[in-house]
């Protein structure tokens, strides 16, 4: 049983990691072919840096990406505040389904739903060009919002109340006594919430595809119109790239996060 | 706390519900009132009747996520299995190498599919080595489908092992002591016990399936279509807003009956997810 299991996860395992082996064998590739092998050569990583409009696009989606989750970290954890004050009751019920909606409806739905509100918007005022960084900007604070609130909600309803009423009783203002003792508390449920918002923006390719314009190009967008034609493997390096970043990055995280749980069981 | 400050903490959400009225129910709102007026802004009924020449699409696109899904809880559950039960570190591991696809832009993950089985691609290449005459397999239902097992299978894995990994033991081992052989554990013990993570898992993989536009026009080759690509096509290319609007409304309806159907099966477990 053992082995059949170990073989049954491999198998499962290769089957996940096959484009993305294949993609970095033929980042590496001597031809611009990306099905026949022919050479080894650096040849496409060299093209991607000098490639303006991609590096463009990529630093378009980290700028949206980190002004996203800020602002829905900000908005969120208000709303997360608020919201925890609110009576059972329609209004409290009736908020939290709407917050569930970018998450239960397809994502096209939520596109291309936003794109008519802002073309209806735009023609209203005659604006033609409304699609851009600002529409983006919202559509991905919108689609971020739940998971910050979903995440903040949890740790609100854990803090102890007497905690900000006593602060109060010893002289705090209510606004002194939410930064100095209900903030630390759901701290970690605002950074889970704020990566999270992060990862899924800096991902998004439906909601962006129907709410950016020209004028703006994201990192998936950019990806889509070319992958529209034949690809070269100059994509393959940029993704090669990426993956080796958010690998280093996750084996950090991994022993940061072990060591930090064997200190604590030291304790 | 008086009663002051509870009003004034209640008024921090006040952002948040002016934002989501703004953007997420007026969009919403904004999908009805186009589906049922014509370019000019006049109430018709037109958008609504020429739906019924795509129910064939509607249907292709359900019965592929129904596949797609089956498919992925099939492959995910033995897999969340296997992972809860190895040790911690293991665990951990697993975990990562699950997430770790789901980072990369999908978008370039399914195009390297097409390279993997083009008909001169690298499968087939691989099989010309060995002597087996190539397949045809792009642009074809079955690399559709792969494609959303594909991409969505971690969305599969991940809810399952979540439940897995917290599953009390000793109830396992309940089971175990009353003569349950291993079959009998894992059907009457651990399937209902993960029930809460394998109907999240569903929704998950179900909902991004049916409404897919991507994966059907690179793996599909545009051999047929799936109501995502109808939607998509009406808002990029024939800028038909209108009728793009009322089969998203379709679309929609059809998701929430279906989730609705699916959680009255599920009705029994407790713990429901959504």
């Amino acid at each position: 049983m053992k082995t059949a299991s170990r073989i049954y996860t491999t198998l499962v395992f290769l089957f996940l990691y096959a484009p993305i082996i294949v993609m970095i064998v033929f980042s590496f590739n001597g031809t611009s072919s990306t099905s026949v092998l022919s050479g080894f050569s650096l040849q496409w990583y060299k093209a991607l840096l000098e490639d303006e409009t991609t590096l463009k696009a990529l630093s378009n989606t980290v700028v949206l990406a980190v002004c996203s989750a800020l602002i829905a970290t900000v908005l969120g954890t208000a709303a997360a505040v608020g919201l925890d004050k609110f009576r059972k009751g329609p209004l409290r019920s009736g908020v939290m389904a709407v917050t569930n909606i970018p998450m239960m409806n397809p994502e096209i739905v939520t596109g291309i739903s936003m794109m008519l509100l802002f073309v209806f918007v735009g023609k209203m005022v005659s604006e033609d060009a409304v699609l851009g960084f600002g529409t983006l900007l919202i559509a991905h604070v919108t689609f971020n919002l739940p998971y910050i609130i979903l995440n903040v909600l949890p740790k609100l309803r854990q803090t102890d109340r007497n905690l900000a009423e006593a602060a109060q009783d010893l002289g705090c203002k209510p606004v002194s006594a939410f930064f100095k003792v209900v903030l630390p508390s759901i701290m970690p449920g605002m950074i889970t919430g704020m990566i999270t918002a992060f990862t899924l923006s800096l991902d998004d390719f439906i909601i962006s595809y129907f709410t950016s314009g020209p004028g703006f190009q994201t990192l998936p967008i950019a990806i889509f119109s070319m992958t529209k034609k034949r690809v070269k493997p100059d994509m393959y390096a940029l993704s090669a790239l990426i993956f080796v970043s958010i690998l280093v990055l996750l084996i950090l995280y991994n022993v940061a996060q072990a060591k930090s749980e064997e200190k604590s069981r030291k304790k | 706390m008086n009663n002051r400050s509870t009003l004034g903490s209640k008024l921090v959400a006040s952002p948040y519900i002016v934002w989501s009225v703004l953007f997420i129910v007026a969009p919403l709102i904004f999908v009805v009132y186009y589906s049922f007026t014509d370019a000019s802004g006049a109430f018709t009924l037109e958008n609504i009747t020429a739906l019924s020449k795509y129910a064939p699409t509607f249907l292709r696109s359900i019965w592929f996520g129904i596949v797609a899904t089956l498919i992925c809880l099939v492959i995910a559950f033995p897999l969340a299995y296997f992972i809860s039960q190895s040790t911690e570190k293991v665990q951990r591991t697993m975990v990562m190498l699950v997430m770790l696809p789901m980072w990369m832009s999908f978008l370039i993950r399914t195009y390297s599919w097409m390279a993997l089985l083009q008909d001169t691609g690298i499968i087939n290449s691989l099989l010309g080595k060995i002597g087996i005459d190539p397949i045809h397999m792009i642009n074809t239902e079955g690399a559709v489908i792969l494609g959303m097992v594909y991409n969505f299978l971690p969305y599969m894995i991940l809810p399952i092992y979540s439940v897995m990994a917290k599953l009390d033991h000793s109830m396992v081992e309940a089971c175990q002591d009353l003569g349950g052989n291993r079959l009998t554990v894992i059907r009457r013990c651990i399937i209902p016990m993960s029930m809460p993570g394998i109907v999240s898992g569903i929704t998950m993989v179900f909902v991004p399936s049916v409404s897919t536009f991507y994966i059907s026009q690179k793996l599909g080759g545009g051999s047929f279509d799936l109501i995502g690509d109808v939607i998509e096509r009406q808002f990029q290319q024939s800028y038909n807003y209108n009728l793009g609007a009322s089969l998203s409304l379709v679309l929609m309806v059809l998701i929430l009956v279906c989730m609705a159907v699916m959680n009255r099966f599920s009705g029994d477990e407790e713990g429901m997810v959504i």
